[in-house]
């Protein structure tokens, strides 16, 4: 659906996109993960043929961004970032209006709004202006707009921003719901929420494509280093030694916690799984044990992991 | 055509939707209305020699309007699009960029000519009211009219140009206001300055655009001020629509 191949784009003086490269299938929902300027609007901007490549080609269905710009339009469903609205219009009237925009005709983009405003749950605020809706229907109406012409692909440049949890757990249903049969690129820098969304993510950082997997793969990636943090209540003097004598643990560090609990965070050999070695030796000392976790990975300790990896593989 | 149909009813809906459009026919409503004041105090008991349209346009109120308002109509057209974002959405959509320029242009005269029609009323009560029967000679007023209507398509086509060339309104209002003042001054220097032989003064000489309106207002459609206008407007339209591609090979 989407082949990019050596993308860059450069601002005066600045590179936004360092010759990037990646290809999204058809019925896929990929996430574009990164900090805040790395990169992420450019990209989709350049993909919705808002702005021109500096070098490189991308193509949409088929079609160069450039060449059959109106072609790619056709196909392509684009939210941009903040979500701009025409705030004075009514919701049913925007949505008929952009309808009209995108080529469909008068009976078909009658249906059609009615249909995603059911999807989108605005059937209740059609007749309101847009200007005085809520954050989150607003952002279900740029979502209706971008669904109103089935298009084949859908663009949305951060579209649980600014939402509360509520809405954010909505709209990220609606996006769930497009799978198969849309193709969605999605940007965020929540890593969770890419996670539970995608099939497939892209992370970005400073103008270039640092990994490209799958959200159980990157996990899985991550998991060597993750800490497994333990409250048990033991001498401190015995549970450091078994902690030495436990081959897997590569390092630990045991804090007093509240009462006769001590606070032990470990770190493990070759992404090795240490809970139920720790819940063993607990029940087989008899030591009571409150807490056993794994903590998971923040897309900045994804980021640092992956640079650390590039630059060791540069080095090597 | 459909989509040229759609955003020009869009771009004229706006205009009505947002306080600004009311706020510059009321000015525009006022402004005619002191023309009408002198105009009448200006009028003798006895059927003037000289068309009625013709005083309203000798009081000058005609140029303040014009230059005032082409830049306040036109100034949301493209930089407001930008600064609210909207200009994304609008160009990912498959409409051509003449599709784009054409609806805004056609939504700001159409505004500006319904702006105009208080003037057909103080016409209406002069001629009906007063010992003037020539007021609403249909030569007269269909001329002015053509005159308004040339006038105004040359001056809002500098302020979409402008505007596509701005990101605030603010900024397109002050551009196109400059543009319009320009066109205005040039306007002065033809009146003043004597066609002689060298070409610049004969260049000049075409901006007369105070002999031409007036010509108009008198019923007296001269074809060349008509290509004039004409083209001139479509050369600010060309610009505007090469600065709305030029988003492309930037």
């Amino acid at each position: 659906m989407i082949e990019v191949k050596d993308l860059t784009k450069r601002y005066a003086g600045r590179t936004a996109v360092a010759g990037i490269s990646f290809a999204v299938n058809r019925g896929e929902i990929v996430g574009l993960l990164g900090p805040n300027g790395a990169g992420k609007s450019t990209t989709m901007r350049i993909l919705s043929t808002f702005m021109p490549a500096t070098s490189g080609t991308v193509r949409v269905a088929g079609f160069d961004v450039f060449h059959d710009s109106v072609e790619v339009r056709r196909r392509i469903g684009f939210m941009p970032e903040n979500n701009p609205l025409y705030l004075e219009m009514r919701v049913r009237e925007y949505l008929k209006f952009r309808a009209r925009l995108k080529g469909l005709g008068w009976t078909r983009s009658r249906q059609r709004v009615d249909i995603v405003m059911e999807q989108c749950g605005l059937t209740d605020v059609h007749r309101r202006i847009i200007g005085q809706l809520s954050k989150g229907y607003r952002q279900r109406v740029g979502l209706a707009d971008a669904l109103v012409h089935e298009p084949e692909l859908i663009i949305l440049d951060e579209p649980t921003i600014g939402l509360d949890p509520n809405q954010i757990r909505s709209v990220r249903q609606l996006i769930k719901s497009l799978a198969g049969k849309h193709t969605v690129l999605i940007s965020t820098h929540i890593l969770p929420e890419a996670e539970m969304m995608c099939s497939r993510m892209l992370i970005m950082f400073e103008g270039k494509i640092l990994a490209a997997d799958t959200p159980e793969n990157l996990q899985s990636l991550m998991a060597g280093s993750s800490q497994v943090i333990a409250e048990i209540a033991a001498p401190v003097d015995e549970l450091r030694n078994a902690w030495l004598d436990m081959p897997e643990v590569e390092q630990f560090d045991v804090s007093a916690a509240e009462g006769a609990f001590q606070r032990c965070a470990l770190t493990p050999r070759d992404g090795h799984d240490l809970r139920p070695q720790i819940f063993e030796l607990a029940r087989a000392r008899g030591w009571p044990l409150r807490e056993l976790t794994r903590s998971r990975h923040s897309l900045e300790d994804i980021y640092v992991q992956v640079t650390k990896q590039n630059e060791e593989e540069e080095g090597a | 055509m459909n989509i040229y149909l759609t955003l020009a009813r869009r771009e004229l809906a706006a205009l009505f939707l947002s306080v600004t459009g009311y706020i510059i026919i009321a000015a525009v409503t006022l402004l005619i209305g002191l023309g009408f004041v002198v105009l009448l105090t200006n009028l003798g008991s006895d059927p003037s020699p000289v068309p009625v349209t013709e005083m309203f346009y000798g009081t000058y109120f005609f140029w303040l309007i014009v230059l005032v308002a082409g830049p306040v109509i036109t100034m949301r057209l493209f930089a407001l699009e930008k600064s609210a974002g909207t200009y994304e959405t609008l160009m990912t959509t498959p409409v051509s960029d003449l599709e784009v320029v054409a609806s805004k242009f056609t939504a700001a005269l159409i505004f500006y000519l319904i702006m105009w029609l208080p003037l057909l009323a103080c016409l209406f009560v002069v001629g009906h009211f007063t010992n003037q029967p020539g007021a609403m000679d249909p030569g007269t007023v269909v001329g002015t009219y053509l005159g308004i209507f040339l006038v105004g398509a040359l001056f809002l086509s500098l302020g979409c140009f402008a505007s596509a060339l701005s990101r605030t309104q603010m900024t397109a209002a002050i551009i196109s206001f400059v543009l319009g003042m320009s066109l205005f001054a040039l306007g002065f220097l033809a009146e003043r300055i004597p066609v002689t032989a060298q070409w610049q003064t004969s260049v000049v000489s075409y901006f007369g655009l105070f002999g031409q309106m007036r010509d108009f207002a008198r019923g007296v459609v001269d074809t060349r001020a008509v290509i004039f206008y004409t083209s001139l407007t479509l050369v600010f339209l060309f610009l505007t629509l090469r600065v709305v591609e030029s988003r492309r090979w930037k």
